[in-house]
């Protein structure tokens, strides 16, 4: 059984539908990428399964169905949401930043020590664990959305579009640290990218969506070849 | 000179009752964007909680002091889940209106259950004065700056060094990321009521210690915190408890110099004529926040 799966989960803003029944599944250990135009509902996808917005279907997380809890207690069961914008509290420190990532775990010196593991996978913003998280960089604020993110210890990491407005440079560090958490660590790792390239290049499984319905899914290598995925979303 | 300093002693204790207030205040205002405009009666309210335990109950002060501030912070707690979470998708004047319906309720029904005339409750502090280099100081007076700034040093170490500290911080500053952490943020906000409502009810038995009790005293005593927390910064835990300390010395020494000629019934407006012009100056006031962000 799959850890996460999505049966035809409908969503809707107000009057608006944005997700017309996906269907998906992500394997224990896992990464899958979702990808789409812009207005596809990879975003709304995500926040169906985090709960922070309201949807019509069944999600199940390692077999407990999860539709229509509340986002912290989701959030408690091991997902970890790193959501568009990162989220990253600006006003609050860099060290602040990453202990809260553990505020779903007891254990105050666990947290700690993981908190320190997280960040020594971005020796950039390590140094500067006591400047105001609001002063860095894009990439940065990424790396620390990241970092605080596996201070939780999550069995599911959903990342939001984490390339959008970063530098390459800055994008290729971030993905080389997400395939060697999903490769050596073994996280599952549901992320929704614009830049198909690196998504389908970091990722096992991928997810087409179009207008609020999965149109094609395969192994990423698969659709990398594929003619109308090259021709739509990648651009050669 | 000695005169200067007593007043000083004064404004500092007077500064005390209104930086406790002024702390729950901007407490409150931080976590959901509101004024609370009961933060006063609330603390009224646990005054007379614990003049009933003491001269009806019998309990010694401090055992009477400390048994309100457990009934406070579970009544603020109840406030926030009963009346102020059910508003939270309605507009912030509805709440603001809401917290206005709640200090009128306190009111009346303080009257209603102590009935309205004047009571005292008798200081925990010795009367007696110190002669410091030629200055006197009250003991009473010292008292209340001492428990006030204690209050206000733990609720600062609260904040800044616990883990619920911090959590109830980031569910104040960032809600929706907060839920996705994992972080209870509806039950951050109790308990950031609840704290509110204690330190509201310091403010109101250090002010009952040197007033009379009755259920208006803390309505004054509430201009006066709203005008310490606007003047520090009204997003400024730090700048508010300042704000308090400079509008008490500021008023004791108005009072003290210049009663002769502004009499009795000017303090409050002079007071807060020159905290306008201050606001001019300076609109995000003296501690105002400055956040620095990139994108």
């Amino acid at each position: 059984m799959a850890l996460l799966e999505l049966d035809s989960v409908e969503a809707r803003y107000g009057q608006i539908r944005a997700l017309h029944g996906v269907s998906l599944a992500v394997e224990e250990g896992q990464a899958v990428s979702l990808l789409g135009a812009n207005g596809a509902g990879k975003t709304t996808t995500l926040r169906s399964i985090s709960g922070t917005v309201r949807t019509a279907g069944r999600i199940t997380f390692d077999g407990r169905r999860i539709t229509g809890r509340a986002p912290e207690s989701i959030a408690r069961l091991g997902i970890a949401h790193v959501p568009e914008g990162r989220g990253i509290y600006g006003e609050l420190t860099v060290w602040e930043n990453v202990l809260l990532g553990g505020s779903s775990r007891r254990g105050r010196s666990a947290v700690k020590q993981d908190a320190e593991a997280a960040l020594a996978y971005f020796p950039r913003i390590a140094s500067r664990r006591k400047q105001q998280a609001g002063t860095l960089s894009g990439g940065e604020q990424q790396m620390l959305a990241l970092a605080r993110a596996l201070v939780a210890r999550p069995r599911l990491l959903m990342l939001d579009e984490p390339s959008l407005g970063l530098a390459p440079t800055a994008v290729q560090e971030f993905y080389r640290v997400v395939r060697e958490l999903n490769r050596e660590e073994g996280l599952t790792v549901l992320v929704v990218e614009q830049n198909a390239r690196i998504a389908l290049a970091s990722t096992q499984q991928a997810y087409v969506l179009e207008v609020g319905r999965v149109a094609m899914s395969g192994t990423s290598a698969d659709l990398a070849k594929n003619e109308g995925v090259r021709a739509s979303y990648l651009g050669y | 000179m000695s005169e200067f300093f007593q007043y000083v002693v004064v404004g500092l204790a007077n500064g005390g009752v209104y930086a406790t207030l002024a702390l729950a205040i901007v407490l409150i205002h931080r976590a959901t964007g509101i004024v609370n405009f009961a933060q006063g009666e609330m603390g009224m309210f646990a005054t007379f909680i614990s003049w009933a335990l003491i001269y009806h109950h019998g309990l010694p002060y401090w055992g009477a002091f400390f048994l309100t501030l457990a009934i406070a912070f579970v009544g603020g707690a109840v406030i926030h889940e009963v009346v102020i979470r059910p508003l939270a998708r309605t507009s912030e004047l509805t709440v603001v209106m809401a917290t206005i319906a709640l200090l009128v309720i306190l009111n009346g029904l303080a009257g209603w259950i102590w009935s309205p005339e004047v009571k005292f409750l008798k200081s925990p502090f010795p009367l007696k004065v110190l002669h410091v280099g030629g200055v006197v100081v009250n003991v009473q007076d010292l008292g209340v700056i001492g428990v006030s700034l204690v209050c206000v040093v733990l609720v600062f170490c609260f904040f800044r060094f616990t883990r619920l500290g911090l959590q109830m911080r980031a569910a104040a500053v960032g809600p929706a990321t907060s839920r996705l952490l994992g972080i209870r943020v509806t039950l951050m906000l109790s308990i950031g009521w609840g704290l509110a409502a204690m330190l509201s009810a310091v403010s109101g038995m250090m002010a009952a210690s040197q007033l009379q009790l009755d259920p208006n005293y803390m309505l004054v005593i509430l201009t006066y915190s709203f005008a310490a927390a606007v003047l520090g910064g009204v997003d400024s835990p730090l700048g508010s408890v300042v704000g308090a300390f400079l509008i008490g010395i500021g008023i004791s020494l108005l009072t003290g110099y210049a009663s002769g000629f502004l009499g009795t019934e000017l303090q409050l407006p002079v007071a807060l004529a020159v905290l306008l012009g201050v606001l001019v100056l300076r609109p995000a006031g003296l501690f105002g926040r400055v956040v620095v962000r990139r994108v």
